[in-house]
């Protein structure tokens, strides 16, 4: 199929979106519609797409979804049993029924986006470029439901807010686009938690934009956990912007998926502001799991920290690109980016690239990429107490892993996390009923 | 219970163990002493089977058995322990795993159920007690950020939990203040019978008031030169090793 054709293809599945709404919500998503046009799909020509293929979705045929699926226990299930301030979406659409949104504190809204559409007018594409890539253009243009977190000046929400995506089995495969809106006013705080977990066989693609706006001295922490089926594609990127003094803390863990990939692109805009970005990810089977980050150091005094984990088993295939641009002027930076990865097969892949890009002086910055090997003497220490070769492996592996893992703050989501990676990691490593 | 003979053991082509014998029986506990680099980890190691050894000659057998045939684990589970002379630090893995996880093994090699998790709890704490250590160690990793003394204790928890039927214990007194040094040795003593060996290797007299040995050897440059009993710790004390390596060499 032509990319002409493709794109005719995706533009008439999200047709519908495009005609609903009020005037300046039609205008910006036509105008998404002649982006993506011009840009497509990424294809493997863009230095950022030369690892993750996604033609095949080209050969695909996506209708939207109608979020009518019974998924009761679906729900259930993937919980992570976050029940204070929890929005549940099946496939993309917000379940009022499944939800909670018990009492918020005074200047905290948050909104269902598709009924709250106009609320979200002042945030809505400005963080995240229509242009990003043709993905994020698509999401602009076709963008379902989602959330807005608008939090006053101040504000501090001492819950998480628990945002559950599942995607159920369809006959034929869905398009599923979120939008995700943080707005955090000066001095608020707040933890976010997105979550997407599918049906075994559910097929969707999922093309979800986040955008994170944090005034001077705001505090956000988001967490990612990617648990989509084998069969799904999930493509996501995240935008974050910084004043004066904010921090953002991102932990973003990815296990499902068939392909996936994740963007997460923070400007540091004012000084004093800070970022760190862990993640983790674990492949089995043949699944390509993709993270870049990029980190603009826009303003002096600004910190960046980014420790990406990555465990690969079987054939599967991780990427990842961790840019930080330190900009003219900005002096007084620090940078520090680490990527390690554990092979557990020779027939798994990674493609590592740490970037420093460095236009000022005074800064301090590391990076640095390892493909490791266990510690031997740790082997040998846990195998002298009888433990057997391959769970003493396990366990080391397992313990890279929660180098990441155990940085997660909220204990439901640490022990749900510890635990689906350790169900996650080869049988033959026998950690069942020990962790 | 323990029989080493001529064992000659080589790292990097350079011949560390230069035929040595050693002989352990059931209940008895032994030291070893002898001046630094003379080979005494290098002996625990190739007992505990540790890998970049080269056994050149000479033999080892654990109740018969031979040793240097089995993996590191199957040692472990047929009842020898060593306790390092520097515990591993082991971030990510939480001793509470690590216990548990090696009391199975062992279980399992003997034909046993794996406890259920409150008696293994229960017994768990009731050790951590013996050894005064705080339960928080539980959820910590294996020696992760913990002190000399502390490494030291959480070496004879294992030891208490595991309950093994040889004990080489390297240097476990060294780093130790004197309330740590009494509470480790009350561990090991708790586990004394007539069943179990325990064997130290030490550079003190002052662990063996604690902890009274039946036989002390003295290994120097890859051989025991000369055993006795536990007066011989006092005259090392005072004399050095000199006056036992010039007697040996003539
Ligand atoms: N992996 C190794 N590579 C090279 N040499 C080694 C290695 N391990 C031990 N050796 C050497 O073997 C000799 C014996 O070392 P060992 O650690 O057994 O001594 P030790 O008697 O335990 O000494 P200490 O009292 O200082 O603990 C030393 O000369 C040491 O340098
Ligand atoms: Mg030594």
């Amino acid at each position: 199929m032509s990319l002409a054709e493709f794109t005719d293809q995706w533009l008439s599945a999200i047709a519908p979106q495009i005609s609903e709404g009020s005037g300046w919500l039609t205008d910006l998503r036509q105008g998404a519609v002649e982006q993506f046009a011009t840009l497509g799909l990424p294809h493997a020509r863009l230095e950022n797409w030369k690892y993750t293929d996604v033609k095949a979705l080209a050969k695909r045929q996506f209708s939207l979804p109608n979020g009518q699926a019974d998924a009761v226990t679906l729900i259930k299930e993937s919980s992570l049993g976050l029940d204070g301030i929890r929005l549940v979406f099946v496939d993309g659409i917000f379940s009022e029924q499944a939800s909670t949104l018990n009492s918020l504190p005074q200047g905290v809204q948050v909104l269902p986006l598709a009924k709250n559409a106009n609320a979200a007018k002042p945030l809505l594409g400005q963080v995240a470029a229509a242009n990003f890539s043709g993905f994020t253009a698509l999401n602009l243009a076709g963008w379902q439901d989602g959330v807005l977190i608008d939090l006053a000046a101040n504000a501090r929400l001492e819950q998480p807010v628990y945002l559950q995506f599942v995607a159920t089995e369809q006959e034929n495969p869905v398009l599923v686009q979120p939008r995700i809106l943080i707005k955090a006013g000066t001095y608020a705080e707040a933890t976010v938690v997105e979550h997407y977990a599918g049906a075994d066989d559910a097929a969707s693609l999922t093309n979800a934009v986040t955008e994170v706006e944090l005034a001077d001295g705001a505090n956000i922490t988001h967490y990612k956990l990617q648990q989509e089926s084998s069969k799904q594609y999930h493509i996501a990127s995240m935008h974050v912007q910084q004043q004066r003094d904010s921090r953002f803390t991102s932990h973003n863990v990815c296990l499902g998926g068939k392909l996936a990939r994740q963007d997460i692109q923070v400007e540091l805009n004012g000084e004093g502001a800070e970022v760190n970005l862990n993640g983790l990810y674990l492949g089995n089977a043949r699944q390509h799991l993709d993270n870049h980050t990029l980190v603009n150091h826009n303003a002096p005094h600004t910190n960046s920290h980014e420790d990406y984990k990555g465990i690969l088993n079987d054939r599967s295939r991780g990427v990842f690109n961790g840019r930080a641009v330190v900009h003219k002027n900005a002096q007084k930076i620090e940078a520090h980016q680490s990527n390690a990865n554990l092979l557990l097969s020779d027939k798994a892949e990674i493609d590592t690239k740490p970037e420093l890009e460095i236009y000022a002086d005074d800064v301090k910055c590391s990076h640095g990429s390892t493909t490791g090997q266990l510690d031997e003497n740790a082997l040998f220490a846990l195998r002298s107490r009888g433990l057997g070769e391959e769970m003493a492996r396990g366990l080391l592996t397992l313990a890279f892993a929660n180098e990441v893992i155990d940085r997660i703050e909220i204990p439901a989501v640490h022990d749900r996390i510890e635990d689906a990676v350790a169900g996650r990691l080869p049988e033959k490593f026998n950690l069942k009923g020990l962790v | 219970m323990l029989e080493v003979k001529d064992l000659r053991v080589s790292v990097e082509d350079k011949e560390i163990l230069k035929g040595l014998n050693l002989t352990i029986n059931p209940g008895e506990v032994h030291a070893i002493m002898g001046p630094n680099g003379a080979g005494k980890s290098t002996l625990s190691a190739v007992i505990a089977g540790r890998d970049g050894y080269e056994v050149t000659s000479g033999s080892i057998t654990f109740e018969g058995e031979d040793l240097l045939e089995m993996d590191i684990e199957e040692r472990a589970r047929a009842g020898l322990l060593l306790g390092f002379q520097y515990p591993v630090e082991i971030p990510g893995v939480k001793n509470v795993y690590l216990l548990k996880a090696a009391l199975n093994a062992k279980r399992e090699h003997l034909g046993l159920p794996e406890l259920e998790a409150p008696e293994f709890m229960k017994l768990v704490r009731e050790k951590l007690q013996f050894m005064k250590m705080d339960s928080s160690f539980l959820h910590r990793s294996v020696n992760e950020g913990f002190s000399g003394g502390e490494k030291k204790r959480n070496e004879i928890l294992q030891m208490l939990i595991l309950e093994p039927k040889l004990a080489l214990l390297d240097e476990i007194d060294s780093g130790l203040d004197i309330d740590a040094l009494k509470i480790v040795s009350e561990g090991v003593n708790s586990l004394r019978d007539a069943g179990r060996s325990i064997v130290m290797v030490t550079h003190y007299q002052r662990l063996l008031d604690y902890i009274v040995p039946d036989h002390i050897h003295v290994l120097s440059d890859g051989k025991i030169i000369k055993s006795g009993d536990k007066s011989l710790a006092f005259e090392l004390e005072k004399r050095g090793y000199d006056w036992v390596i010039e007697e040996a060499a003539q």
